[in-house]
């Protein structure tokens, strides 16, 4: 991979790691005595590592110029196998939580065992790590393919990778060492952040110049899905994050907002994670690789229209129903209520624009567990957006609240949606990427659908169940107008639901353990023989004007 | 742009264009979806019409049903109030005895004397109010301060060692860290304390041994655990010729405790809980322990 960079690409890639050296060391020596400089340590050591790396190739042959003349597809290749190595652990982390909630004294007294410090490595690490990896690795394949160019250079792309995976290693482990902002999804302290606002904006300018490159007329559905996710992000990642480090040798900061303001933001910022990560990405991922597995048109392009700009402005509104009966405003409650029911509408539009391209190819569904895969994600993204609106009404909100009720909600969007439309785009991309004709077993792939799917069943409708029975053992009174139950005896109520949500989760890990061995298998067969002859058309389009020059 | 061309199965022509081999149909938006957003748009038009909505500068939209959320809030605690004032006045106003005698009112009291025990005092004292390692067993009525309900109700409003100007103060010093007693001493004490509950010591009992800790306990322990060891409900000392133990009855937990003393605490919950919730518990504690069917 490190041969495929120019030489004065590699004087780049040095140059920028010699940077991050530097900038790890600093972060050692002024924060000695403070967790700040334990990460100046991780920074610097991956910095030199990479060095290594990239010295050891120094002097290998330039290239040959006709590689301009394909899609650079190799950030995409790490980007799927970090996305799955990050997948098969933190979903393992989620399992084990799940577990401490069922039996909370297996923490032994450890720090970093215990359920606050583990319970954001799971979230960060398949929402970051999984979801983060698996939306660069394939926004960078959609979007040469749409636009028929090729990304314009080979460091950027290497660089938003890697950057954002120092990002995540660096969430996790702080973490682990009790390092946290106390912002839901926005844990990492300030260092951090600014990191991930330099990784972000290349992220951002590199799309923007190869759609700037695109020989086609049209930019496509799935690249404005992409942009405003990347773009979105960032905003929300900036303004959620304000905040003033206690000094620059200490990892500590305080938020510039305060009170309910912070919660706002901080919901804002939460909402539209959600909206503009967890949606708006995987929708760019539903655009493309669902209608190139079905091999049929998208249904209809003008509700892609109506229901992107839908979902871009309505999700904007809606954080606040993450607030209801708090001490905000109720002004606030009231658009956020209402902006999340008439959200339902676009929600619904992007997954029946999905389930209706499927018409003309339903036998394919039936017998391709891949393209399955995605079907159902788009079922599930239905369902828990028709849950999200149906939640965000402060009536039913008032029952919902801070019960497992939203936990379930939350998974079946992670794992019913996120997740196995990722899945889905893995097993499609896979074979593409490795030049082979199908995965190394179609039966795994079929194995890790019914995993993936029963899985979600058993967590969704535990939790469910236990949320339910929590809100209303919350609100009953008896005869003399006191509450029947103390909290401890809902507690005890959720013993049996919490052992069925760490089983549902444990088959959910196996199929991603499944799904990991498959495309493992299938690099391997890609080292013995390239299959498929893909290779030949899949090419982009050359600029007309284009003379191919060694060094471009 | 490639040109427009009909898609079989559908019936429908694409938009013309394609990417990488994908198309896009020409299908008109549904009817259906135009509906649910004309109406879902008209429902939020008309929720902001008549709930606070829209900020004005320094102000908001009140809404034309003039709800705000305080003051229904505060509407339905004074309503719950009202509903439950038939019998917590009656609380408040009988005596300690008269409720313990009334039947009627000793329901109420169990009923909700559970969860207030569960969501205030379970925390340390166990669902069951049978303690912990370090927190006293209410159930086995080993009482520290005295177990009739005036004297509950003052422990549970003023606390132990806590924050508040009444509070009962208790302290047992530490022997060994301080250096009052040396090991030797202790190791005694310790033997002879033991044996004030019918323990047997651990290793083989040595007579003059527990000998020598009964004349430590006497000019030590005594002026607060009493001569008979029997505790003393004015300071908060505990029995130790029962089985009860906050702090363990084995030799080692004992001899922790006389080396470095003991102050446990339990905080005031005047201003926290109502005289009523007070009262309600300090009878509830009283049951603790009953054989439920």
């Amino acid at each position: 991979m490190i041969s495929g960079l120019t030489v004065s690409e590699r004087q780049s890639a040095l140059l920028i790691l010699i940077v991050m050296a530097f900038v790890g060391l600093a972060m050692a020596g002024v924060g000695r005595g403070d967790l700040l400089g334990v990460h100046g340590g991780i920074v610097l050591m991956i910095s030199v590592a990479l060095s290594f790396a990239v010295i050891g190739h120094y002097y290998d042959p330039e290239p040959p110029a006709e590689r301009l003349a394909e899609y650079y597809d190799d950030p995409t290749r790490v980007g799927i196998v970090l996305a799955m190595i990050w997948a098969v652990v933190a979903m393992a982390v989620g399992v084990w939580v799940a577990a401490l909630l069922a039996w909370p004294d297996m923490t032994w007294d450890v720090g970093w065992l215990s359920f606050g410090r583990l319970r954001p490595v799971h979230t960060s690490g398949v929402i970051f790590g999984f979801g983060g990896n698996a939306l660069i690795a394939t926004s960078f394949h959609v979007l040469q393919r749409t636009s028929r160019a090729r990304l314009p250079d080979q460091i950027s792309p290497w660089f938003v990778l890697i950057g954002y995976n120092l990002f995540c290693v660096i969430a996790a482990t702080g973490y682990l060492m009790g390092l946290t902002q106390s912002k839901e999804y926005a844990e990492p302290e300030w260092y951090a952040d600014l990191w991930l606002v330099i990784v972000w904006v290349t992220y951002f300018v590199l799309y923007l110049r190869t759609l700037q490159r695109r020989q086609e007329p049209h930019i496509y559905v799935a690249n404005w899905y992409y942009m405003a996710f990347i773009l979105v992000v960032a905003v929300l990642h900036i303004v959620n994050n304000l905040a003033v480090p206690v000094s620059l040798g200490h990892a500590k900061s305080y938020s510039l907002f305060s009170g309910v303001q912070d919660a706002m933001t901080q919901w804002w910022y939460g909402h539209n994670a959600v909206a503009f990560f967890l949606t708006a990405g995987f929708l760019g991922m539903m655009y493309y690789y669902l209608p190139k597995r079905a091999g049929r048109p998208i249904f209809s392009y003008r509700l892609s229209i109506i229901s992107f700009w839908g979902i871009t402005f309505m999700y904007m509104w809606a954080g606040s129903h993450h607030l209801h009966y708090t001490a905000l405003p109720q002004w606030v409650q009231t658009l956020g209520m209402t902006f999340s029911i008439v959200l339902l509408v676009p929600s619904w539009a992007s997954a029946g624009n999905a389930l209706a391209t499927l018409n003309g190819a339903w036998f394919k569904v039936r017998d391709d567990a891949t393209l399955r895969f995605m079907m159902v994600a788009a079922v599930f993204y239905g369902l828990a957006t028709f849950e999200g609106s149906f939640m965000a009404i402060r009536a039913v909100n008032s029952l919902s609240h801070y019960t497992d009720w939203t936990i379930g909600h939350v998974h079946g969007g992670a794992l019913g949606w996120v997740a196995m439309i990722t899945f889905g785009s893995f097993y499609a991309l896979v074979p593409w990427m490795w030049r082979q004709e199908r995965m190394y077993s179609p039966k795994l792939v079929e194995v890790h659908f019914w995993l993936a799917l029963s899985g979600t069943i058993v967590y969704v409708f535990a939790m469910w169940n236990s949320g339910i029975i929590q809100g209303l053992m919350w609100r009953t009174y008896n005869e003399n107008g006191t509450l029947a139950y103390s909290f401890i005896d809902s507690v005890v109520a959720m013993h049996p639901y919490y052992i069925a949500r760490a089983f549902g989760g444990f088959l959910f890990l196996l199929g991603a353990i499944v799904c990991a061995y498959n495309i493992w298998m299938t690099i391997r067969l890609s080292k013995a023989k390239v299959v498929t002859e893909d290779g030949k058309t899949d090419v982009p389009v050359l600029e007309p004007a284009t003379v191919l020059q060694a060094g471009e | 742009m490639g040109p427009e061309r009909l898609d079989p199965v559908t019936g429908r022509t694409t938009t013309g264009h394609e990417w990488n081999g994908i198309e896009e149909l020409n299908t008109p938006i549904p009817r259906v979806v135009l509906f649910f957003l004309a109406a879902f748009t008209l429902f939020g038009i008309g929720y902001w019409i008549l709930m606070p909505a829209w900020p004005t500068g320094t102000s908001y939209t009140k809404g034309l049903l003039g709800i705000d959320q305080r003051q229904v809030v505060a509407e339905q605690i004074r309503q719950a109030n009202a509903e439950r004032a038939g019998w917590t006045d009656k609380i408040a106003k009988a005596s300690f005895a008269e409720i313990a005698a009334d039947p009627a009112m000793m329901r109420n009291v169990r009923e909700t004397g559970r969860t207030l025990f569960g969501d205030n005092c379970a925390v340390c004292h166990g669902v069951k109010g049978t303690g912990g390692p370090g927190f006293p067993n209410l159930a086995a009525k080993a009482w520290l301060w005295g177990g009739n309900p005036e004297v509950i109700a003052q422990t549970i409003s003023v606390g132990i060692n806590s924050t508040d100007a009444q509070t009962r103060v208790s302290q047992m010093p530490a022997f060994g860290r301080t250096g009052m007693l040396d090991s030797a001493k202790i190791r005694s004490v310790v033997a002879y304390v033991r044996t004030l509950s019918g323990q047997k010591p651990d290793a083989t009992p040595d007579k003059n041994l527990v000998e020598a800790g009964q004349k430590v306990f006497a000019s030590e322990c005594a002026s607060c655990h009493g001569d008979n060891a029997a505790g003393n409900l004015d300071v908060g000392a505990p029995n130790l010729t029962d089985t009860i133990w906050i702090y363990g009855g084995d030799e080692q937990s004992i001899n922790n405790s006389v080396f470095n003393g003991r102050q446990g605490h339990m905080p005031h919950w005047s201003g926290r809980l109502s005289p009523v919730d007070i009262k309600i518990l300090a009878l509830y504690v009283g049951t603790l322990g009953e054989k439920t069917q």
